[in-house]
């Protein structure tokens, strides 16, 4: 059932259009054994479309899809039996309880029902579900019908996970906890491929990033090589008065990648958040210049489409941050 | 560590039945969980029974053959007329299914996708066997007296769970197609409503209007309505059985592969 070769997924020159809606122009993707691969983009990038069709779930035009070896179109069942997915809603039964909806969906997987209660059980301890276990899933807050949501796709522990934005909607310590969860079954060999629109989250969990934008794969590497194309974590500074600006531009010298004397504010590009802050801080006191404020920026997915596209992102995405924002208000 | 995973390796065509059974189990939950609905199968047909049989009952049963209350020629019309809008739930549950997400889930597992609709049409056919149970005992309660013998009946739950089934099937088709639940409920409401009450459900044909009357003769509900109605009252049945049976099994011979289509035909583009 288990091949050996190198890539678990692969995909080649994928084409998928909507009438004349061109979706997806051509997308390669390879994952290896038991690493994690991030898509990352937008909203309408492609990347949902995209792992609808590695799961099965939608027909495409052109190109090759191997998951575990198998071909998605020829042999759908085959990958099935070695995959699990948790797409952007929630898919669990709201009327059954957490139990009934892994011990159903574990039989559909073609586990005996001795088996597939057994592995509820121990999924339902590993995602803090047990409390909740008895009651119908409808009355579960967010976090736990995704937790409930990436249990049910790992009744059978298949090899291969798909996760699509699992994290969108989610309160920050929701989001923590799937991250842990999915560092955990990175960490058993599992392979993953996650969809984002969060560079902070591709970063965080994956081994290689692949950035698509329109349909089509505009940038691809791990995340430092990424990021570097990117640009570094960035110190704002400001400062109360031209004088104090002027002497701490001079005091921290080529460190500084961006300055307005009109703010009294300078830009600092930084490696190590903790050592460069301390630094540049410590730069500045010995001088006796008072910092009014400070901010570290990390780069987010806006910087990474204007380094790469040398546009802005889509406007639509900008709307779908908004909404997932919001969201999470 | 995980347990060690035991898989199910019994035939295909096995598993494939399991799935269904697994299917059946979950919508059947649904209508336990599902309080509303639950009101629905047991508290309409009582009511929709008894007020027939009190508001119309005594201006109807002037038209009548001698010798029928209206309560005994109600009963059969009453039936039918509750499990034809009672089949329209598959179609929501299907849309419902659909619109929440879960059916990608299902088809994303190495199971027979078409299990989804035999597990609601089953557990629609269900739950229109315990509301006809309902409304027989409440009818017996008001009155309601049969004739009818232990063939006549098994005969009548045969014709009726045949159209039930057949009215299910139907249900799912536009269960597929439907763009939004409340669009499901409209749409039934819109194609169930006239053919119940233009058929003999709740008055004889005789008084209709011309041009009614020759739809309201030969549509299907009627022939069920008059096969069932023939079986209860003790009256010769004549063409209405195997008319009765004919566009069942008709309705089903089409609706089944079409919903099947559809279906996978919907939930892979």
């Amino acid at each position: 059932m288990v091949t050996d070769g190198k890539f678990v997924i692969e995909v080649k020159n994928l084409t998928k259009s909507y009438g004349k809606n061109e979706v997806l122009k051509g997308i390669d993707l390879q994952v290896e054994r038991g690493t994690m691969l991030a898509l990352l983009g937008p909203n309408g990038a492609g990347k949902t479309t995209t792992v609808r069709i590695l799961s099965t779930l939608l027909n495409f035009d052109g190109g090759t899809v191997l998951v575990e070896g198998h071909d998605v179109r020829a042999e759908a069942d085959e990958v099935r039996r070695v995959i699990g997915l948790t797409g952007q809603s929630a898919a669990v039964d709201e009327l059954l309880t957490g139990r009934e909806n892994l011990v159903m969906m574990g039989q559909l997987y073609r586990l005996t029902a001795d088996s597939s209660k057994a592995r509820a059980q121990e999924l339902l301890e590993e995602f803090d579900l047990v409390d909740a276990a008895e009651r119908p899933v409808k009355t579960y807050s967010g976090g736990m019908r995704r937790r409930l949501d990436l249990a049910v796709s790992l009744i059978a522990t298949p090899p291969v996970i798909f996760l699509d934005e699992p994290t969108t909607g989610l309160d920050p310590r929701s989001r923590l906890a799937m991250w842990d969860i999915i560092n955990n079954l990175l960490a058993a060999g599992t392979t993953i491929l996650l969809t984002t629109q969060q560079l902070e989250e591709a970063d965080q969990l994956a081994d290689r990033i692949v950035v698509i934008d329109g349909g089509k794969v505009i940038a691809e590497g791990t995340p430092t090589a990424l990021k570097s194309k990117v640009g570094k974590d960035r110190l704002e500074l400001t400062f109360l008065d031209g004088d104090s600006f002027g002497r701490a531009i001079s005091a921290l010298g080529q460190d500084v990648i961006d300055s307005d004397a009109k703010d009294f504010s300078a830009t600092l590009g930084i490696q190590e958040t903790n050592s460069d802050v301390k630094r540049a801080l410590d730069t500045l006191a010995q001088a006796g210049i008072a910092v009014q404020a400070m901010a570290v920026h990390k780069p987010t997915l806006d910087d990474v489409f204007l380094s790469l596209t040398g546009r802005p992102k889509p406007t639509e995405a900008t709307e779908g941050q908004l909404i997932a924002s919001q969201a999470r208000i | 560590m995980p347990a060690k995973l035991v898989f199910d390796n019994r035939p295909r065509a096995v598993l494939a039945l399991n799935d269904s059974l697994l299917m059946i189990r979950r919508s059947c939950t649904h209508i336990i969980r599902n309080t509303d609905q639950l009101l629905g199968t047991f508290f309409q047909p009582i009511m929709f029974l008894v007020l027939f049989a009190l508001v119309f009952g005594g201006a109807i049963s002037k038209a009548l053959p001698q010798g029928i209350s209206y309560l005994n020629f109600l009963m059969a019309g009453i039936i039918v007329q509750t499990v034809a809008f009672g089949s329209t739930t598959t179609a929501t549950s299907v849309a419902n299914d659909l619109q929440k997400g879960i059916v990608d889930r299902f088809r994303s597992l190495p199971m027979n996708n078409l299990a989804v609709l035999n597990g609601h049409v089953v557990s629609d056919l269900l739950r229109n066997g315990i509301s006809t149970l309902v409304m027989l005992l409440a009818g017996l309660v008001i009155g309601f007296r049969s004739g009818a013998s232990v063939i006549d009946w098994l005969l009548i739950a045969g014709i009726i769970l045949l159209f039930t089934l057949a009215f299910s099937w139907l249900s799912a088709i536009v269960g597929v197609m439907a763009k939004s639940i409340e669009g499901v409920q409209w749409l039934m409401f819109v194609l169930v409503f006239p053919l119940t009450f233009a058929s003999t459900a709740f008055v004889p044909s005789e008084g209709m209007n011309p041009i009614l009357k020759v739809f309201a003769v030969n549509q299907p509900i009627t022939q069920v309505i008059e096969a069932v109605r023939a079986l209860m009252l003790g009256r010769p049945i004549g063409n209405y059985g195997w008319l009765a049976a004919a566009w069942s099994v008709g309705i089903l011979v089409v609706a089944v592969p079409l919903a099947s289509w559809l279906f996978r035909r919907r939930t892979s583009n």
